[in-house]
Order: C-alpha cells, then structure tokens, then sequence
C-alpha cells in the first residue's frame, strides 16, 4: 500500500494515496488508547454508511432498518463464542445467516418503493430489535450477551486497540473499493438509472427488481461485517445498538456526508462519531441532539457536507457572476 | 374458558387503542403521503400530558376523562403547529418530511425524558370505572368494556365524518387525486393541517385512555410506532376500514403471542406482515378510504 506513484500522477489519486498513508498512519501519530478507539468506530460506522449509502444514494431506496441487520450479525457472533464455538466459524456464520436474512428483508420490503420501502424497513428492523429485547432465552434480553475475547488471525492480535484499528482499517478499505467498484460497474450504472427513471430502466429491458436486490444484498454485506467490527470492538452486544435511533444515525451518516457520494458516507461517519463523542461527553442529551442536527440537515442542507462542500469550492473557484446565478439555479431546481 | 374469553376482551381493547393510534396515521398518510414518524411520540405525549392534569402538578386537578380531552387538543394543536412551521416548509419532498419527523421524535422523546423522568407512571383507573362487568360466569373489566366502546363510538364518528361530511368528502377527494383536489377549488394544504392535527389529537387521546391499562413510560413512543406501522401496512394506507380491521387483527395476535408465546410476541407480529406484503402488497384494503 505505498500508492500508484507510478502512473499517471492525476490529482485525485495523489490524494488518495495520501488519505491512505494517513489513515495507516493514525495510530502512529496519536498513541492514545482513547483516540485510536475514536478512529477505529469512525472507520467501522464509515463501513456501516457505506454499506446504506449504496441503497439511499445509489438505489434511491431509503431503508430505516439497517441497524437490524447490523444486529443480526452482531448476535450471531456473540452467540456462538458465547457457545464456544472458534472465531472464524462465528464470523461466517455471522456472515452467511446475516446474507440469508438480508435476502429475506429485501424480498419484503422491495415490494415496494419510495415512502413504503421505509415504512417496511422500518417495521422489519424494529421487530428484529422486539426479538433481541423480548427473546430473553436466546438474547439475555437487556442484558446482552458479552464477547470474551477478541479474535487473532494469523497471529496478528486485535486485542490491542492498535491492532483492532489496523483490522478495521482492512475492512474499510475493502468496502471502500468493493463500492467503487459496484458503482462504477454496469450494474451500479444500472443501479442509478432504477433510481432515476424505473419504468424506462424497465422499457429497456433491466430488470428492476433484480437490480436493486442485488444492491441489497451488496449493502447487507457491508451492514453486517461493520455489525461484525462492531460486536469485537465493544465485546458486548445488546438490544440498544439495533433501535431506531441506530438506523437514524447510520442514516444521518448518509445523509449528511452526501448520500450517492463516495466520500460521503465516509465524512458523515466521522462527523456522527466525533459529534456523539464530544457531546456526550458534555451532556447527556444525544438522542435530542440527533434528532435536532437530523432536522437542520434536512431543513437547511438536504444535499449534504461533501457536495455542498463542492459546490461552494467550484463556485469560489471560477469566476463569479455567471457562476452565481448557475449555483442558484441549481440550487432552486433541487 | 374465562381465560381465552378474558384474553379476547384484552385483544378487542388492545385493538381498539390501536385502532384510535392508526386511523390518524393511516388517513395522514393517505393525504399527505408521509408516515408520521411522531405518531408514537403523540401517543406518549399525549399520556403524559394527561397524567400531569391528573396528578394536579400543574395546580389544577381535572377528571379523567376531561384529562383526557385537554391532552388530545394539546397533542393536536402541537401536531397543527408542527405540520405548518416544519412540514408545510418542506412541500413536495416526502423523503424531508419523512426525515423531519423521525429527527422530531427523537427530540420529543429525550425532552419527555428530561420532563417527566425515567420511572413509568402508572395511571389509575378513572373512578366509576374499576370494577367488573360480570356476564356468564365471566367477569370483565369494566374499564376495557369502556375502552372498546369509545373505540367503536370513534370509528362511527369518523366513518360519519368520512362519508357525511363536506369535510370528509374534500379529504377523500384529496387522498384521491391531491392535484385535480386543488384544480377544483379544495385547499388541500389546508386540509393537511386539519388532518394532520386531528391525527395527532386522536393519537394523543388513544396514549391517555391507554395509560390505565400501559401505564406511561419513556419508549412507549418505540413500542406504539411500529405497532401503527404494521396496523397499516396491513389494513392498507389511507384506509379507515383497513386500519379498523388490521388493529383488530394486530390487537388479537399481540395479546395472544404475548399470553401464549411471551418470548415471540413481537416477532409473531411478523408473520401477518410477510403474508399481506407477499400476497397483497397494497394491504388488506389498499387504495379506498372507507
């Protein structure tokens, strides 16, 4: 991982070259147990988002139940070391019940589109969150269920909070590159014209359905190794990380990074967590700062940090007049 | 024998609260196209609102029911309030306004925290209400009879309001056609708000003639919502008699998984989902408001 310097230097991947090296070299440059923590979850909910961004941004397909399927996962590690079975079978069979399950909810809930296709995420995410907080004989309930250790693949421990990042930051890089991909593949092609214009995708012979199954599935696959990252991170899983609330902020993510954007998703986790971090280390009220922040987002940017963050770098850029008004054209339109 | 015919009243009353919660969510989506994500935090505003005219914190002590009515106004006022100065801003992005309400009830639910605190409060049962309806050997409590009659007095009233009205007539042709609504001459944005603040009174009113039989606690709002949400999805959005049949349907199978199955309750919800969305996406009487 020492970046392309042999090709063309374009400046985008001079840049993200440097965003690589930087992030290796995090745990080199602040050697607080504390702060490398804070990046691991910034990078782990980045997976997260990342894995919502392709349904919300890509799909046009706005789901309230990740945080359901990040859970799935979650327990089913958690419980099979709870049972005594070895890591790497926990893991995949984290990974291959969580899949079956995110068939399963995009069957449901991609009966339908639009304000729907929320309402049945959101009414699938919450029942799996009524499962992990009533089924107390298989969840502990409230109680959660604790993970003893963390796991050491290939001799390389994740005990530390270093080498957990390190892990983390592997994960990250691969989700980052597997959406890449997917987006700039034909099928991601495909994928924004079901967004943009679904009967014509379907005039011209795509299948729809399939299309945006398939991006759900490339989603859950994200959603459940971040609930996979997340249940080793804290050793602990409960009811709490699937609630509501933890879809809404996987969604803020999303959406106030810059949903449909690459970098997005990214920004937005940091934002959230270092946010959640620093607040609540002032006051208790995060629930309501979430909810405050969620509608000034809305309200006021409903394009999101990265993009908004674009446009007024293009139009400081250039020059000002015809810009102005083409800015506020566009602005009007959206 | 008692028990199941016990239990059968608990799911009619469960259904009728349900049905008092969804009506509004079910006709707010048929208008204005959103769910309402605060319909649960009306229904626990509404309880705790009620509870604290109740208690005589505020000076004055009101009789239940009259509790009860003021709560209802409040809640709706509130949800008038919210509809003009958020959602009205936001016209024409349902993804906004669905985002808007889900930050909202966030919001509400901490501020009800910071208000009322973390303990459930119970509510008594009003007076004259308490005792037992004995009927063939069974007794039943009378409280819950109460319920289910004021339940069934409202779906009248509303199916009258419906089908009767001008009102109801100018709703039903905006759950219709909202554009040709407009072009005729109906204020729909107007009506937003009126169906919006009805909406909200009726769930703030269903929270505080619930709160005898839930009690009042912080994250009664999450466990009504997706109760609504379901009711809908089964019955079908902007259908009066769908969510009238869908909480009676709901209320049986969360009375009856929770007797039964207390573990599975919430997952037995599931089951009536996966088969309305599998065989009859639109629900159960999609697409017809009455």
């Amino acid at each position: 991982m020492t970046g392309p310097a042999a090709n063309p230097l374009t400046g985008r991947r001079i840049a993200i070259a440097i965003a690589i090296l930087a992030l290796i070299a995090v745990p080199y440059a602040i050697t607080e147990t504390y702060y490398v923590n804070i990046a691991s979850q910034i990078l782990l909910y980045a997976v997260f988002a990342l894995g919502l961004n392709v349904l919300v941004g890509y799909a046009g397909l706005v789901s309230l139940g990740h945080a359901g399927l990040f859970g799935i996962a979650a327990y089913i590690v958690a419980y099979l070391l709870a049972a005594g079975y070895s890591h790497a079978f926990a893991i995949l069979c984290g990974l291959a019940i969580g899949l079956v399950a995110t068939a399963g909810f995009a069957a449901l809930a991609l009966r339908a589109t639009g304000i729907s296709f929320i309402m049945i995420t959101l009414a699938l995410g919450e029942i799996i969150w009524g499962v992990a907080y009533r089924w107390i004989s298989l969840t502990n309930g409230d109680n959660g269920i604790s993970v003893a250790s963390r796991p050491a693949p290939f001799g390389f421990a994740l005990s530390s909070a270093k080498g957990f990042y390190d892990a983390t930051l592997i994960v990250f890089l691969l989700a980052a590159v597997a959406v890449t991909i997917f987006v700039r593949s034909p099928l991601g092609a495909a994928l924004c014209g079901t967004r943009d214009q679904p009967r014509r995708m379907t005039a011209l012979g795509f299948h729809v359905w399939m299309i945006r199954f398939w991006a759900f599935m490339l989603s859950g696959l994200l959603t459940l190794a971040a609930g996979i990252l997340f249940v080793y991170y804290n050793q602990f899983i409960s009811p709490q990380a699937l609630a509501l609330t933890a879809s809404a902020e996987g969604l803020l993510m999303v959406i106030s990074g810059g949903a449909g954007t690459l970098l997005g998703p990214i920004v937005g986790a940091a934002l959230v967590v270092i946010v959640k971090n620093v607040v609540s280390a002032y006051v208790t009220r995060w629930n309501f700062m979430l909810g405050a922040i969620f509608v000034a987002i809305v309200v006021f940017m409903p394009e999101g940090l990265v993009p908004g963050a674009v446009r007024l770098a293009r139009s400081a850029l250039k020059s000002s007049a015809r810009q102005k008004t083409a800015a506020s054209l566009a602005v009007t339109k959206q | 024998m008692t028990f199941w015919l016990l239990l059968t009243v608990n799911s009619v009353t469960f259904g009728g609260l349900l049905f008092l919660l969804s009506a509004g969510f079910s006709l707010i989506f048929g208008l204005m196209r959103i769910p309402n994500l605060t319909h649960g935090s009306m229904f626990m505003v509404g309880a705790y609102l009620g509870t604290t005219f109740l208690s005589g914190a505020l000076g004055f002590k009101l009789n239940f029911w009259l509790a009860a009515i003021l709560a209802a106004v409040e809640v709706a006022i509130l949800g008038g309030l919210m509809e003009r100065l958020l959602l009205r801003r936001l016209a024409g992005q349902p993804l906004a306004q669905v985002l808007v309400t889900l930050g909202v009830s966030f919001m509400v639910a901490d501020l009800c925290l910071m208000a009322w605190g973390g303990d459930p409060i119970s509510v008594t049962t009003p007076s004259g209400f308490a005792g037992f309806v004995r009927w063939g050997g069974a007794a039943f409590p009378l409280y819950r009879m109460a319920v289910i009659v004021i339940a069934v007095v409202f779906a009248a009233a509303l199916w009258v309001m419906l089908d009767r009205t001008r009102l109801g007539a100018m709703i039903r042709a905006g759950v219709d056609d909202p554009q040709m609504a407009r072009v005729v001459g109906i204020r729909v944005s107007q009506l937003f708000t009126i169906v919006f603040a009805l909406g909200a009174g009726l769930a703030g009113f269903a929270g505080m003639i619930g709160g005898p039989i839930l009690s009042v606690y912080p994250g009664l709002d999450q466990d009504m919502l997706p109760l609504a949400l379901v009711v809908v999805i089964l019955g079908g959005t902007g259908s009066l008699l769908g969510s009238f049949v869908g909480s009676i349907i709901i209320g049986f199978i969360y009375n009856f998984g929770q007797a039964l199955l207390p573990e599975l309750a919430y997952f037995i919800l599931f089951l009536p989902m996966v088969l309305v969305l599998l065989l009859r996406p639109q629900g159960l009487f999609g697409g017809q408001v009455l």
